[in-house]
């Protein structure tokens, strides 16, 4: 096996195997052809470890990135990191269970029995006549509606104490798609996937639909009666008894009610509890600078970013800005312009998988870190004289103390032009010393502002329910109004929120679904979605917006704003009232109102930057020692957040970043901590490469309590610790959501809001099936993803696209066939693999778009998945802490696409601008294509996955886009119906399409502008000028398929000090 | 042991074998011909309305513009119905009390729209934009034929894809001048071909033949 084996095709992983035994593992064998170690010139045996020996017992230095492992090559799966045999003869057989069927003569028979009788059905239904329709016109038509022609309305969406910008498309009064708005701070024409999801929030059947009291269907006037009766018999209490429970606020106008209602009932008291919303930082910013502030980051300004368990990038507050400004600035065309990020994290993020160099830790150990970071950087808890010491004293691991020491040189290096961010996971003291190495290096006012808080009453929230839990167990409360959340199945578990409940009276609970805290209360009022009720709202650096309806509400909902108007003295003015009122508009002449509305913003209402100053008076950060024992760490679910999402079909099948999972959560722990716990480092995984996960069901014990969740192992997690995502377990959140998952939220006490030490993790000898996404359409160590470092890229920037042993695409001449010339417009996608945050908006937002289907957890078990893009995440170098990568791919649309030549009835075919047309009509469903895709962005409609029944469904749907029914292929057409829409306005115009008018579903909604689309025709559109680049490349182009989808190869900015 | 069969079988075996051929061939050819029929594609058929509305009167009677009620022709792929705003525009002073336009007046009252029968009904998976055909020179008789004299309304073609596809191969056959799309009364020229080609010339008229150009 030498360094020039030649490969023979595209497949050349059969050779590989082979060569296998040789003891070195299969990605050895390809890593040979790994640019830079050519461009070294080293012996190979001296760079490349044994794979086997580094996974077995994993030294402290290991958490670092092998600065040899770099030139290792990418995995997805742990078993495929391992070389398994056994999961390699399971990647080939692909259907096992299918082969059985036809091995069997009694099977075989049976199966050509079915296959018949469908063909002849298949065959007769096609002979029907269409069935009579009706139109049914306005009768007064609204003046600015055309019928065909969608219109766009701006709003915005509440969600944790923060809003995005949208602007949502309507068709004939439906919303159907909602986008980013470009004029909002908070969005810049990015969405995130709970706004994509919105849609789909909207038309949920399962939404609470009745206002009921004790389970019996009442008017509004009823409750308007019982609540006026309860507040009559407050007014001499002066409310003591009244309590008010709502989310983090952030719309001025609600918090103006709520403000109102208490200056009645000077007694009663708001309470707030949002597991969405950031507790932490709002607690680390009063223990630095003894005022609540919001701190807001201008990525775009910083050179060097430190994240202290913060993911940024994936969720939270202004994340799709920071995305978009972090993005900007990773541009290896300009190396000078690239930052360099750090993360500390346990679990792996979006952000720690874009860090340049990430340190997984315990969650306890994170504070320590920080806290040598802020000593080195002279902001140490004892004050500047400390800089002297080595501040990374204490710590076991050399390689963690060198790591604290580059970072902390970088940071000085780079002094009001880094910045520190901590995350939501870790406690205020974190925060606090994140805000004080931002001041001390003179971050503070350039990198990091710090404003008023765009949340009307920050309060500490923990502290906030627990005062409501005691006043209910003392029976001081007679009425509770729960405006919003679901804090039965949220609220720690010690405080037992729903027995102090049943203290009270009366309770009265405003919510989206009947759910958990519903059934504990006399009334449950179904709330207005947020697109059908009037109202306003904060983004992350105050810009306030207007939060229009697009629609009247579906099933008679009420806003949290009529509900508080119910109990003013005057019930009868509306949200529209309210909001108006509010922000002062005037009746005769509301052109401003008029223009709000229209831009979605208010112009000048972003809040002016603050001088804060760390408190001197504050008493030095000294965080716990680390907790003792076995950690366990809990967030909000990246899909289905605090569980608020929980019956969202989209969400829920949304692979979650990193993980891959969908319907599921899990006991998420490092392969180490696996391989102690189960004896190996993988679950276990059958059927092949449309196959599941079956994975150890673990108890977890925390505290005297416990759940079963089934073990999960994660490359990069943090050793001795676990993490458990939230929202799953729900008992009343609706037909999808109920029973998905083990609910975390059992062990998850006041004192452990975020982690934890202590608990005990057992195997219980059960297993569970995980639908994992990861592990379906494999790579087979074909070399689909490249990266390599700025340097790297600095002195050979061909080194991206020209690989030694990947055999260059073939030239043109190679066919038969003369070429075909397109003339007109010819469609090209560029993806930048190193913009990529792996956050699934485009996923949601093409399954919006596009009308795909939700397959549920049974189907995913069989790989049948519909999402026509997916995010695939590659790995790089050792399991506990790899480099990783995103990749997004949607259908390559091939010039030369080997899925046309199988098609026996031509149901998939090339259009004259290079599209690569999928006609459902004519498919019949013989998978052949999807059989030849090499790239496996091809989905089969086995079943009838579309609800074709219910109403309330099919109003939300694209009408430009068909809706596939059963037995027929579907992919990726490059959002078609937006691009023949584009053609349409411009020939009624007589000019060509300009670039940038057509923007594709994933386009439009991706924070990280890491997927551009357009004319390749045009030599100045964006499209072609990145795919002359030189880190573009295509996907299997040795295959000569000449895909129109290329990639730009990830360039890291990583340390030389760190890589030595 | 004699003979099960005579020896005619072997002459109405080699009929039946070779006859089973044609025949099939035959019942192709019928259900090919009854599939473009207008017992399937109902075209030239008259359906029946809520109101027996009629455009001879009011386009050939009266005068009226196509976008008087068709709105949207030029903007939107749908030509839109006329709300019943529309009717009453006129008839709330012509035929006011007409028991043929009970329905308009109740629909007008109520609120509730008139619900008629769909003419022109295409398969849902086929996407089609009536604006761009205005603007490229197709004019509104060429799809739904002499509109002026149908007093209840047909589907004057068969709207079949063999139908589209002939257009959208040989455009210069069928294409007239801007000026006269909404004309009712245009009678092709004698040199169509002729003027066809200029036009598509001048119309920038591509020959879309791409499935995704209808289907997606």
């Amino acid at each position: 096996m030498s360094a020039d084996t030649p490969r023979d095709s595209g497949f050349g992983i059969r050779d590989s195997l082979k060569i296998r035994d040789s003891g070195l593992g299969i990605r050895d064998s390809l890593g040979i052809r790994d640019a830079q170690s050519s461009n070294r010139g080293l012996p190979r045996e001296s760079r490349v470890p044994n794979p086997e020996s580094r996974n077995r017992d994993l030294p402290d230095e290991s958490r670092i990135p092998n600065p040899e492992s770099r030139h290792g090559s990418f995995w997805r799966t742990l078993d495929e990191r391992a070389s398994d045999p056994a999961f390699q003869q399971r990647l080939y057989r692909e259907f096992p269970s299918q082969i059985e069927a036809i091995a069997d003569p009694v099977e075989r028979r049976t199966f050509l029995k079915l296959m018949g009788a469908s063909l002849a059905l298949a065959g007769v239904t096609a002979c029907t006549r269409q069935p009579a329709e009706t139109i049914v016109p306005y009768v007064r038509q609204p003046e600015e509606l055309i019928p065909g022609r969608p219109l766009f309305f701006a709003t915005a969406m509440p969600l944790g104490g923060v809003a995005t910008g949208l602007l949502v498309e309507s068709h004939e009064g439906r919303p159907t798609k909602v986008e980013g708005n470009p004029l909002h701070p908070g969005s810049l024409g990015a969405t995130d996937v709970y706004a994509q999801a919105a849609i789909l929030g909207l038309y949920d059947p399962d939404r609470s639909q009745t206002l009921t009291n004790l389970g019996e269907i009442r008017p509004w006037a009823a409750f308007l009666g019982a609540i006026r009766a309860a507040l009559t018999a407050q007014a001499p209490l002066r409310g003591s008894g009244l309590r008010i429970l709502t989310e983090s606020v952030n719309s001025p106008t609600l918090a103006a009610q709520i403000r109102d209602l208490l200056a009645r009932f000077p007694s009663a008291k708001w309470h707030q509890w949002d597991p969405a919303s950031a507790d932490s930082a709002r607690a680390g910013a009063k223990l630095a600078f003894n005022e609540y502030v919001d701190a807001q980051y201008r990525l775009d300004q910083a050179d060097v970013i430190v994240a202290l368990d913060a993911d940024f990038l994936g969720c939270g507050r202004g994340s799709l800005r920071y995305a978009r400004d972090f993005a900007a600035r990773r541009n290896p065309e300009q190396p000078e312009r690239m930052n360099r990020l750090y993360a500390v994290e346990t679990m792996p993020t979006s952000t720690g998988a874009r860090a340049d160099h990430r340190l997984p830790l315990k969650p306890s150990e994170i504070a320590r870190v920080a806290l040598a970071i802020a000593g080195a950087v002279g902001a140490g808890g004892a004050g500047e004289g400390n800089v002297a010491q080595p501040p990374s004293q204490g710590f076991g691991a050399p390689a963690v103390q060198k790591w604290i020491d580059a970072v902390a040189k970088d940071l000085r290096d780079h002094r009001g032009r880094s910045v520190v961010i901590a995350g939501d996971s870790q406690p205020a003291v974190v925060h606090a010393l994140a805000h004080a190495m931002n001041g001390a290096l003179g971050n503070a006012g350039r990198t990091v502002v710090y404003m008023q808080t765009a949340e009307a009453e920050p309060v500490d929230q923990l502290a906030s329910i627990r005062d409501l839990v005691a006043d209910m167990n003392a029976g001081k409360v007679d009425l509770l109004v729960i405006i919003g959340g679901n804090p039965v199945y949220t609220a720690p578990v010690d405080l037992a929120f729903a027995s102090a409940m049943g203290k009270v009276q009366l309770r009265a609970h405003l919510s989206l679904y009947d759910d958990e805290t519903s059934e504990l209360c006399h009334w449950q009022i179904p709330e207005a979605h947020f697109l059908e009720a009037w109202s306003d709202a904060r983004a992350y650096d105050g810009t306030a917006s207007i939060v229009q309806p697009l629609i009247a509400p579906l099933y008679g909902g009420k806003s949290a704003h009529e509900v508080l108007a119910a109990m003013s003295d005057r019930p009868e003015r509306s949200g529209y009232d309210l909001v108006r009122e509010l922000w002062k508009v005037d009746p005769k002449d509301d052109s401003a109102w008029r223009r709000w509305l229209h831009d979605g913003v208010i112009p000048d209402t972003a809040f002016a930057p603050r001088n804060v100053s760390v408190t001197p008076s504050r008493p030095a950060p000294s965080p716990q020692p680390p907790a003792e024992g076995f950690e366990i760490s809990f967030r909000n679910d990246p899909s289905i957040l605090d569980g608020r999402f929980a019956n969202n079909g989209w969400l829920q099948e949304l692979p979650k970043p990193i993980t891959k999972l969908t319907w599921d959560n899990a006991v998420i722990i490092s392969p180490a901590t696996a391989a102690k716990i189960s004896g190996h480092q993988a679950p276990a995984f059958t059927g092949g490469e449309h196959g599941q996960v079956v994975s150890d069901v673990l108890e977890v014990r925390y505290g005297g309590r416990t759940v079963r969740g089934p073990m999960f192992a994660v490359a990069g997690h943090a050793d001795d610790c676990a993490t458990l995502f939230t929202g799953y377990g729900r008992t009343r959140a609706g037909r999808i959501g109920t029973g998905a998952g083990f609910n975390a939220n059992a062990l998850r006490t006041a004192d452990a809001r975020l982690f934890a030490g202590g608990a005990e993790l057992a195997r219980t000898g059960d297993t569970f099936s995980l639908a994992c996404t990861q592990y379906h359409h494999l790579m087979e160590g074909r070399d689909l993803i490249r990266a390599v470092t700025r340097d790297e890229y600095a002195r050979d920037p061909r080194s991206i696209r020209e690989h030694p042993g990947i055999e260059a695409t073939p030239p043109r001449t190679i066919t038969l066939y003369p070429d075909y010339r397109y003339e007109g417009y010819k469609w090209g996608m560029a993806i930048d693999v190193n913009a990529c945050i792996g956050c699934n908006a485009c996923v949601v937002g093409c399954q919006a778009e596009n009308n795909i289907a939700v397959v549920g957890k049974d189907q995913v078990l069989r790989g049948r998945e519909m999402h026509w893009l997916r995010v695939d995440t590659y790995y790089r170098g050792p399991a506990d802490n790899p480099e990783t990568y995103f990749q997004p791919v949607p259908c390559m649309q091939c010039e030369n696409a080997p899925c046309e030549v199988v098609c026996p009835v031509g149901a998939t075919v090339h259009s004259h601008e290079g599209l690569n047309d999928m006609v459902y009509n004519r498919c019949v469903g013989t998978r052949y294509c999807s059989n030849n895709c090499p790239y496996k962005v091809r989905r089969f409609n086995f079943l009838l996955y579309q609800d074709w029944d219910t109403p309330s469904l099919k109003l939300g749907r694209n009408p430009d886009v068909s809706v596939r029914s059963r037995g027929v292929m579907e992919k990726c057409t490059y959002c078609v119906q937006r691009i023949n829409a584009a053609k349409i306005e411009s020939e009624k115009q007589d000019r060509r399409i300009a670039d940038g008018e057509i923007q594709t579903a994933c386009q439009q909604a991706c924070p990280a502008n890491a997927i551009v689309f357009g004319d390749l025709n045009d030599p100045n559109s964006r499209v072609a000028k990145l795919q002359r680049q030189e880190r573009n490349y295509a996907l299997l182009g040795e295959l000569n398929t000449r895909p129109r989808t290329t990639y730009l190869g990830a360039v890291r900015n990583v340390n030389p000090e760190l890589e030595s | 042991m004699s003979q099960i069969f005579h020896r005619s079988a072997n002459t109405i075996a080699r009929v039946s074998i070779f006859g089973a051929v044609f025949f099939i061939a035959a019942l192709l050819g019928l259900f090919d011909e009854v599939n473009r029929s207008p017992w399937v594609t109902q075209a030239r058929t008259a359906r029946e309305q809520p109101i027996q509305f009629s455009h001879e009167r009011h386009v050939a009677g009266n005068g009226i513009d196509c976008r008087y009620c068709h709105t949207s022709v030029e903007e939107s792929s749908f030509a839109g119905i006329p709300p019943t705003k529309t009717c009453m525009n006129c008839h709330s002073q012509i035929f006011a009390n007409s028991p043929f336009l009970e329905p308009v007046r109740e629909s007008f009252r109520s609120g509730r729209s008139i619900e008629w029968t769909r003419v022109h009904d295409l398969p849902d998976f086929v996407y089609f934009n009536h604006s761009i055909h205005v603007h490229k020179g197709i004019g509104c008789t060429t799809c739904h034929g002499q509109v002026d004299r149908m007093p209840l309304m047909w589907q004057e073609n068969s709207l079949q894809m063999e139908w589209c596809l002939d257009c959208h191969r040989n455009p210069e056959r069928y294409v007239r001048p801007r000026a006269a799309v909404f004309r009712v009364d245009y009678a092709a020229p004698a040199n169509q071909l002729e003027l066809g080609r200029t036009l598509v010339a001048e119309y920038q008229i591509q020959k879309l033949t791409s499935c995704s150009t209808c289907h997606r």
